[in-house]
């Protein structure tokens, strides 16, 4: 599916014409034809804490089986809008928002809907590998279930396609009952993107999943995110150019002037990368600023 | 050829580093023999506190002339800093030493076996047991725990996962109850419950005063415990589709467990060797009572007061005995507490 050319895949340095040609490289492969998972749409997002106004009227759409890659320099509100997709955002004491999510449809903020439906539908993956510490790696990968009080027939086959999903199942296969915390970081972080798909989301939230890991652990979780794409709609933040490049099939562009964030701009990935509309993008993805 | 590393400690004192050292220890000692012996002053305090004075102007004065004056406060400090270390230690060491060496006589086998409803506190120490008193103090506690460990720990989760509006005042409160003197817990119970209610002595009543005591100890060091509990857990578990019962119940608590028996332990300490509530309210007896919820009930501390305040020499044995064997249940109540709460950790 994915036809890298070979000179990319050693690509090391980050001039904008190898992001360009990564972007555009990627977008040969299967484009989100076949409308799995379920599509997201954000409407007229507003977020405060408190009565600072941090994110201003954003208007996205994520398609069913689409990867999507949120850039933009810190504190422009990337993460606060993921965290509003899922309902996360309202767990900061003194958070506010404004305008409407809609999932397969419906706004997951409309009054009587049950939020942990919501998060199971809707799942998320952290910036710092957050293993449950008193649990082993199988009851890890588990916990979702416990914790939504879900049935599954056969738990050994969930445990074990879900860490293979997440590329984890041959290095822990041996030591389930071993701690989450005995793994490396970048182990960690599969282990609990594995524990987000064992509740089956439809959509998949990760922010800056990669922000704390080696080169190595980094390439395992993006082919893990390609994989995923076949069967979930994937939000991802990212402040590595060439991750966004490499995953994603949209971009959208976060800045903050000071003032609350704002999506400045969204396209495709490689369109993004090789002739953005807005000069503040350009200057951005090509590392001018930011 | 490549020359065969061996391990080695460049950072180790030298033999002759050692030597030095013993000596400034030396000159210390005689120099405060000599001093004492040579002023007025008398006592074991006297060669203590001379000898500390003197070892610190030694070592600091040779570490001034070796390596200057920084050198010199560090070796001052560290002098300081031991004998404070020292001045803590001495007296634990002393109680303990005393309590074996005074408590030691007074053990013999039947000490666990009977208890004193048969003999007075004048009778020989072979005669007559504590049985009455370790059953009562072990009821007393465990009766305690099932009060306090659910009221404590609840309080605290209150106050660190709900946050809900009276989160200070209860807090406060919590705060202002961990100072409360033990005989007002005992004042309370006994005109609150046991001369309206029930009208008679009974472990219940003495329990009921240790709870009072025990929740804020248990509550506050929960608080503590839970709020280290990284935020990121919590958020984990909510993002999993958890209600945020089930979090705290499946995650929270599971990740703090063995700080929640740390304050447990510390709870148990505070209410072991409680005696003035005791005194009020269980009236204790000199036998085995094997109804909690009624009746006079002995206890540890309890049984060592009353055998003081009998001052014949048998019953100061028995007093020193009584002591030594509170202080080994407490410990053996810790060991427990500790074991338990390692268990599924170091599996």
């Amino acid at each position: 599916m994915i036809q890298t050319p070979e000179s990319e895949k050693t690509m090391s340095s980050t001039t904008p014409s190898s992001l360009a040609s990564v972007a555009s490289a990627k977008a040969e492969r299967s484009a989100p034809t076949s409308a799995q998972g379920t599509g997201l749409e954000a409407r007229g997002i507003h977020a405060w804490f408190g009565k600072n106004h941090v994110l201003s009227n954003i208007n996205l759409d994520f398609a069913a089986g689409s990867v999507t890659a949120l850039i933009g320099p810190s504190g422009c509100g990337k993460s606060t809008f993921i965290r509003t997709l899922n309902r996360m955002h309202e767990f900061i004491p003194g958070a506010a928002m404004a305008g409407e999510v809609l999932l397969d449809g419906k706004d997951v903020y409309a009054p009587g809907v049950d939020v942990t439906k919501i998060r199971l539908q809707v799942g998320m993956v952290f910036q710092k590998p957050n293993p449950f510490p008193s649990m082993t790696i199988g009851e890890n990968v588990l916990s979702g279930l416990k914790l939504a009080q879900l049935k599954v027939h056969n738990k050994d086959e969930l445990l074990e396609s879900c860490l293979v999903r997440a590329g984890l199942w041959n290095e822990v296969k041996d030591r389930l009952d071993a701690h989450g915390g005995s793994l490396s970081g970048g182990q960690q972080q599969r282990l609990c993107i594995a524990r987000a798909l064992a509740v089956s989301p439809e959509v998949l939230l990760m922010d800056e999943p990669c922000s704390a890991l080696d080169p190595g652990s980094t390439l395992r979780i993006e082919e893990t995110i390609r994989e995923l794409s076949d069967s979930m709609t994937i939000i991802i933040v990212t402040h590595n150019m060439q991750q966004a490049a490499r995953v994603s099939d949209y971009t959208a562009f976060f800045l903050s002037d000071g003032g609350p964030g704002e999506m400045i701009e969204v396209a495709t990935t490689s369109e993004i990368f090789s002739k953005p509309k807005d000069q503040r993008t350009e200057n951005y993805v090509t590392g001018r600023f930011g | 050829m490549t020359a065969v590393a061996t391990p080695q400690k460049p950072w180790a004192k030298r033999p002759s580093d050692r030597l030095r050292e013993i000596a400034l220890l030396l000159g210390a000692i005689i120099f405060s023999f000599v001093f004492v012996g040579a002023t007025e002053m008398k006592g074991k305090l006297a060669y203590a506190f001379v000898f500390f004075a003197a070892y610190g102007v030694l070592t600091s004065t040779y570490a001034f002339i070796s390596r200057g004056a920084p050198a010199a406060k560090d070796a001052f400090v560290s002098t300081l800093v031991s004998l404070g270390a020292v001045l803590t230690v001495v007296p634990m060491a002393s109680i303990l030493i005393t309590v074996i060496q005074k408590g030691v006589p007074g053990l013999h086998l039947g000490l666990f076996t009977n208890d004193m409803s048969m003999a007075t506190s004048t009778d020989p120490i072979a005669t007559g047991g504590i049985l009455h008193a370790i059953t009562g103090t072990l009821t007393l506690v465990t009766l305690a725990l099932v009060m306090s460990i659910p009221l404590g720990i609840l309080t605290a989760l209150y106050l660190t996962e709900i946050k809900g509006r009276f989160a200070g005042p209860i807090r406060f409160l919590v705060q202002a109850m961990s100072g409360v003197p033990s005989i007002v817990a005992g004042l309370f119970i006994l005109s609150a419950v046991l001369y309206t209610i029930t009208k008679e002595y009974s472990a219940l009543m003495g329990s009921l005063a240790l709870t009072i005591l025990m929740i804020p100890t248990i509550a506050r060091t929960s608080e503590e415990v839970l709020l280290l509990i990284p935020n990121d857990l919590r958020e984990a578990g909510t993002a999993l589709g958890g209600t945020q019962w089930r979090t705290v119940a499946m995650i929270v608590v599971p990740a703090a467990r063995s700080g929640l028996m740390t304050a447990i332990i510390l709870g148990i300490a505070r209410i072991a060797g409680e005696t003035a509530p005791l005194v009020l309210l269980t009236g204790g007896g000199d036998k085995v009572n094997p109804n909690p919820f009624s009746g006079a009930v002995g206890s540890l501390p309890y049984y060592i007061w009353r055998s003081f305040n009998a001052g014949s020499p048998e019953a100061m044995t028995r007093a020193w005995a009584g002591l030594l064997v509170l202080m080994v249940v407490v410990f053996i109540l810790f060991i427990a507490a500790r074991s338990l709460s390692n268990r599924k950790i170091s599996k």
